[in-house]
Order: C-alpha cells, then sequence, then structure tokens
C-alpha cells in the first residue's frame, strides 16, 4: 500500500497548512456488488494522525462516511520551512500506511 | 491481500478480520485502533453517537463555529465540508451528517499547536444538516448548516 498517500505542507504567516490526499476506497459496507448482490464489506480507514518533527499535531477518527480518496486539510502554528511533516492511517482490515513531506 | 479477504468473507463480524490481522503480525494488540470509538461510529442517531462519544448530546449553538458546506451537493458521496471555530483550546472537532445511517462522520481531536480549521469530504445519504460539534475547554458547542442532496452517498 505504498504511496496511497500524498501530502503538502506550507508555511501560511506563522501557521503550517497541511493539505493531504489519500487514495482509499472508503467501502462503507452497505453497498452491494452490482453483479452478485452481495453486500460488499466495509473497508475504510479509521484512524489517521499526523505528527510535526516526531510530535503529534492531529489525530482523527473517521467512520465510513469520509468520501472515497479522502482530502483533509487542517493548519497548526509553531513550525518553520524544512521541518517534517508525517501523515499515517489506519483502516479497518489492519491495513496501514504513511507519508513524510517537507514544510515549504 | 487475497488471502486477507478470503478469511474476512468467512468471518461474519468486522472484529473476526481484525484478529486476523492481529495474527498475521499486521499490527501489534495495542495498536489495534484503541481509541476509535466504534459505538460512537455506530451509534444510529445523533443523540446516541454524541452520548457515546461525549457523555453528553447537548451542544449549545455557537456563532463562534462556522460551517461551510454547499447549499445543495448534486453527488452525495462527495460533500466538501469545512469547519472554523475562533474558539479557544479546541479539544475536538466532530462532523455529524444527522441524517447519515451512522451519523457521526469524522472526529479530530486537536492538540494545543493545532488551529480550530479542519477541511474534508464526506459522504451523505440524503439532504440533512452536517453539525459540528467543537469540545474547547472541556464545554461541548455546535454549528449547523442544511445541505441538499440530490444523488445520496451512502448505498445504492
Amino acid at each position: 500500500m505504498a504511496n496511497s498517500i500524498k501530502i503538502r505542507a506550507r508555511m501560511k504567516g506563522a501557521s503550517c497548512e497541511v493539505k493531504a490526499l489519500i487514495k482509499h476506497k472508503m467501502e462503507t459496507g452497505l453497498r452491494k456488488d452490482k453483479k452478485t448482490g452481495k453486500v460488499i464489506p466495509a473497508h475504510f480507514i479509521q484512524e489517521v494522525s499526523c505528527e510535526h518533527n516526531g510530535g503529534s499535531v492531529l489525530t482523527a477518527n473517521w467512520g465510513t462516511a469520509v468520501s472515497t480518496n479522502p482530502y483533509l486539510s487542517f493548519s497548526f502554528s509553531g513550525a518553520k520551512k524544512g521541518d517534517t511533516i508525517k501523515l499515517s492511517w489506519v483502516d479497518n482490515m489492519g491495513e496501514s500506511d504513511s507519508a513524510e513531506a517537507q514544510i515549504k | 491481500m487475497n488471502m486477507k479477504r478470503r478469511v474476512f468473507l468467512k468471518g461474519t463480524l468486522a472484529s473476526s478480520a481484525v484478529a486476523v490481522a492481529v495474527g498475521a503480525g499486521l499490527l501489534s494488540p495495542r495498536q489495534v485502533l484503541a481509541a476509535w470509538p466504534k459505538a460512537a461510529f455506530e451509534a444510529k442517531s445523533v443523540n446516541d453517537a454524541m452520548n457515546s462519544m461525549f457523555n453528553s448530546d447537548l451542544a449549545p449553538a455557537s456563532d463562534a463555529i462556522k460551517v461551510e458546506a454547499p447549499d445543495i451537493a448534486e453527488n452525495g458521496a462527495v460533500v466538501p465540508v469545512t469547519i472554523e471555530t475562533s474558539l479557544k483550546n479546541v479539544e475536538s472537532i466532530s462532523i455529524i451528517a444527522e441524517k447519515n445511517q451512522t451519523p457521526l462522520v469524522a472526529s479530530f481531536n486537536m492538540t494545543p499547536k493545532t488551529e480550530g480549521y479542519i477541511s474534508t469530504r464526506i459522504k451523505m445519504g440524503q439532504t440533512s444538516n452536517v453539525i459540528a460539534v467543537v469540545k474547547a475547554d472541556g464545554k461541548l458547542y455546535s454549528a449547523r448548516k442544511e445541505v441538499k442532496v440530490t444523488i445520496g452517498g451512502c448505498g445504492g
């Protein structure tokens, strides 16, 4: 599951704005397979966390109603250009991924 | 991947899939979504979800919270939602879609460094209010905005 995350972080004045796109199908468990009529099992990201230089700046718990290929944006203070920002996720089937980026 | 999927299909409970993941050494037991509030995300009503999440379903409306979402969402599968608040000491921001089968969409836990701003995209089953619940200084506040959905984004 490599490269499922696109992350950009940019300084805007004193705060750092983080934008991330995650490639994930985010199955709700409510949809049916059109061919077989069987319910497609839920498969969605449950936890997302974001670290700045190793310290947590955001942890999120998600349900099934976050859209497919989730987008997330937030901002935090106390960062500077060149710092490292890391985003990771874990889904309900135990799959996970993480990515790092430098703040611009 | 395929094997795991097989095993999952055989199991009837989602928990069995998690157990498989643990067995496969993908996750250490402590890591297994210890904090993920299952009951809150599976709650079928806004009040149940709120009670499960915050031990309270009272969140007075606050002008300090702004919910930005389209008036009409043509596609309920992708509804952009932005929540901004000027409240101080924000501990968490939660997004609730009132009439979804399971109303709680997402909950973001903030740190003292995080600013009161979250933007994401959610699914909505039908026209309803999008409610933002902000916990700040240990108290709950909320704001809402109605989004008209022409094509639902859950199921179907």
